[in-house]
């Protein structure tokens, strides 16, 4: 499904991505691990089209099609979905609402008509409570004076609502305590099919607890410098990171 | 012949079409002498060095309208708040429109000014009321007082809530190719009054209009006032308004200035204290472009302790358009514990736009607070990234934003029709369909 080859991004002339290669099938979770600063997180920005990264090297394919000339939306029309670390505040603009913009958009897009009120209801219905949202929540203003955790359910929640093909978790686990994390692990477990597949991207192992890998990979300075199973994730928990910067710079 | 010639030359035949008394003439006399004396604001004086009048009164406007005009409500429908009950207070090409308007003397007064100049049972309120905070110096406010004689009066008495909001409307046919006119408002809110207004100037077609209007608002003790401007006129269509409110203790006072259309714009809002714990409220959304010039020009005037000033005016600027707002608070050295904040952020769509932006401070008092802050900007990128990546398009996640951002103001829009009318007139300005009612 994702293919990334030999992949380099800089921004503002410093390079970060250093040469990524990368093949998610169908059906898999890969969790994609490392230390602060290694380009995790600009490594899910630049498959999802973020425009201030340069891509200097290599290519992103989804489903055999490259997407370099793609811009951001049409990523996400062709289901890639980024849950975002930082997710943002959008002031007088329901979650609703929001979601309502996001999915019709998405169909128009897709040469679909707009989803019939109704649909939309009983979709929206159906994924706040498999992610134990209030309906209250649902006509706040997007993101704004969210909690973290909130905030983090949020995304899990316009994730369900879009059911992409590809979703991109970047640290989704951060800033949420344990009765949060279940809900949204949870969440993305009933998601999860053989159709689609899932690529998270953590400092901890921790979520990996909830959310089992088939791979993990492990990135510094902007490359895959060890891929294993999920075992991978309890060594690096064990013994830190240390261990694999003395590796690599031995 | 100019246009200050032309106007200083019909005073004597405007003033023996009105029925005046001595006590008018008078005021009427003094402001046409200011006026000649100064004549229209230059570029020259500081208050105007934005904003140039000059290719506005190339124009040969008439100044009176030569007869009276009609309009079908069914023409003009779209402009009012028509899906709720509501007094309204209708001008045609400056002249009162019976037929459209909706007027009230039962328990409060929704009327004309006209009658309340001119009656002698409204001599009184007159005399108190009428002139006494617009200024008697600046030119464009003398130039309305001398001329005068139509507007809407509105006088709600003490402990009334006035039970639906009342809309003053001036429309311009455009039957003339250019028109000057002048309206004149008086407001007066009693003790413990709530009233809400909603102020529209609009052409009818894009014949050239000139509009110098003059509001005075009193509000007495405890007394709310909800005031919303709409601007949102064709191109041809310019408006200075001079708004001048006066509060006693406790009073709240709230102006929304919506600016969307039009030519020049130019909104002078001046608001003066005359007791404690007062709340002052300005707040603006100027959303415009092509060559479309507003500017806001206010004034706060805290001169008693413990009261409260708050200014939000948010802008959005695209193509060759500009705009000006120059904020100014004088706080009088009795006016100790004042609060007074001011803010004006603005988003520059394009290299051509322009914003001049200009806080003016003068505080006596050593205790007090005071802030400004102006910002000028672009959109924020990460916020852009993450609408797109949900699947929204440029255009539409830009518009999202540009709502986003204006709706601090938005919020303070207490009549719910009206929320959604000026949501909607957002949306069209963006050129997007939000995909929802906002």
């Amino acid at each position: 499904m994702l293919q990334i080859k030999n992949l380099h991004a800089s921004v503002e002339d410093k390079e970060i991505l250093r040469g990524i290669n990368l093949e998610v099938k169908a059906g898999e979770v890969h969790a994609i691990m490392g230390p602060n600063g290694s380009g995790k997180s600009t490594l899910s920005a630049v498959i999802a089209g973020n425009e201030n990264y340069e891509v200097t090297d290599g290519k992103v394919f989804l489903d055999g099609e490259d997407l370099s000339d793609l811009s951001p939306e049409e990523r996400a029309h062709k289901g890639i979905f980024l849950s975002f670390q930082y997710p943002v505040e959008i002031p007088g603009v329901s979650v609703t609402n929001f979601m309502k913009t996001a999915i019709n958009e998405t169909r128009k897009a897709n040469g679909k008509e707009e989803m019939p009120a109704n649909e939309m209801l009983k979709l929206i219905r159906e994924k706040s409570e498999l992610l134990e949202i209030d309906r209250k929540f649902l006509s706040r203003s997007l993101n704004e004076g969210f909690s973290g955790g909130e905030k983090k359910r949020n995304e899990i929640f316009q994730m369900a609502m879009l059911e992409p093909k590809l979703a991109i978790l970047d640290e989704t686990d951060s800033g949420l305590d344990i009765d949060a994390l279940r809900i949204v692990a949870n969440g993305v477990n009933k998601l999860k099919s053989e159709k689609n597949a899932v690529v998270v991207i953590t400092h901890y192992q921790r979520l990996l607890d909830y959310i089992v890998p088939d791979f993990v990979h492990v990135l510094y300075k902007g490359k895959i410098v060890k891929s294993g199973g999920k075992e991978l994730a309890y060594e690096l928990e064990e013994k830190g990171y240390d261990w694999i910067k003395q590796e690599q710079e031995a | 012949m100019e246009l200050k010639d032309k106007l200083i030359a019909s005073f004597m035949a405007f003033e023996e079409q009105v029925d005046v008394n001595a006590d008018l003439h008078d005021i009427r006399t003094a402001a046409i002498r200011t006026f000649e004396e100064k004549g229209f604001p230059t570029k020259k004086e500081e208050a105007w060095k934005y904003t140039s009048l000059n290719s506005l009164l190339k124009h040969d406007f008439t100044v009176f309208p030569k007869h009276e005009n009609a309009v079908e409500f069914a023409e003009v429908k779209k402009y009012f708040l028509h899906e709720i009950d509501t007094y309204k207070v209708v001008f045609i090409d400056g002249v009162f429109s019976s037929f459209l308007s909706s007027t009230t003397h039962d328990g409060i007064d929704v009327c004309l000014m006209s009658s309340a100049l001119n009656k002698p049972k409204y001599k009184m309120v007159i005399d108190t009321y009428f002139n006494k905070v617009a200024s008697k110096d600046e030119t464009l406010t003398s130039l309305n007082t001398a001329f005068a004689n139509e507007g809407a009066y509105i006088n709600i008495p003490k402990s009334k809530v006035a039970d639906k909001p009342i809309e003053i409307m001036y429309f311009s046919t455009g039957k003339e190719s250019a028109l000057m006119v002048q309206p004149r408002n008086l407001i007066i809110v009693g003790e413990n009054s709530h009233v809400q207004i909603i102020e529209r100037h609009q052409s009818l077609n894009e014949n050239a209009v000139l509009t110098n209007s003059v509001t005075e608002i009193f509000a007495q003790k405890r007394a709310i006032v909800d005031y919303y401007k709409i601007q949102n006129d064709f191109h041809s269509a310019s408006l200075i308004d001079n708004t001048y409110v006066s509060q006693q203790q406790d009073s709240h006072v709230h102006v929304n200035t919506f600016s969307f259309g039009g030519n020049l714009t130019r909104n002078n809002l001046n608001f003066y204290h005359n007791g404690q714990h007062i709340e002052s409220h300005l707040n603006g959304i100027t959303i415009i472009g092509e060559k479309q010039h507003v500017d806001h020009y206010t004034l706060v005037h805290h001169a008693h302790p413990n009261c409260e000033s708050f200014q939000d005016y948010k802008g959005i600027f695209s193509d060759n358009s500009t705009g000006v707002f120059n904020g100014k608070i004088f706080v009088e050295k009795e006016a100790q514990k004042t609060n007074a904040f001011q803010s004006s952020n603005n988003i520059l769509l394009s290299d051509k736009a322009t914003i001049n932006a200009k806080p003016q401070l003068e505080i006596f008092a050593d205790d007090v607070k005071c802030s400004h802050g102006c910002t000028i900007g672009q959109l924020d990128e990460t916020a852009m990234f993450y609408l797109q990546s949900r699947g929204i398009p440029k255009k539409e996640a830009k518009a999202l934003l540009m709502y986003a951002f204006s709706n601090a103001v938005i919020e303070n829009i207490k009549i719910p029709e009206l929320k959604q009318r000026i949501t909607k007139i957002i949306a069209n300005k963006l050129g997007v369909k939000l995909g929802f009612d906002l």
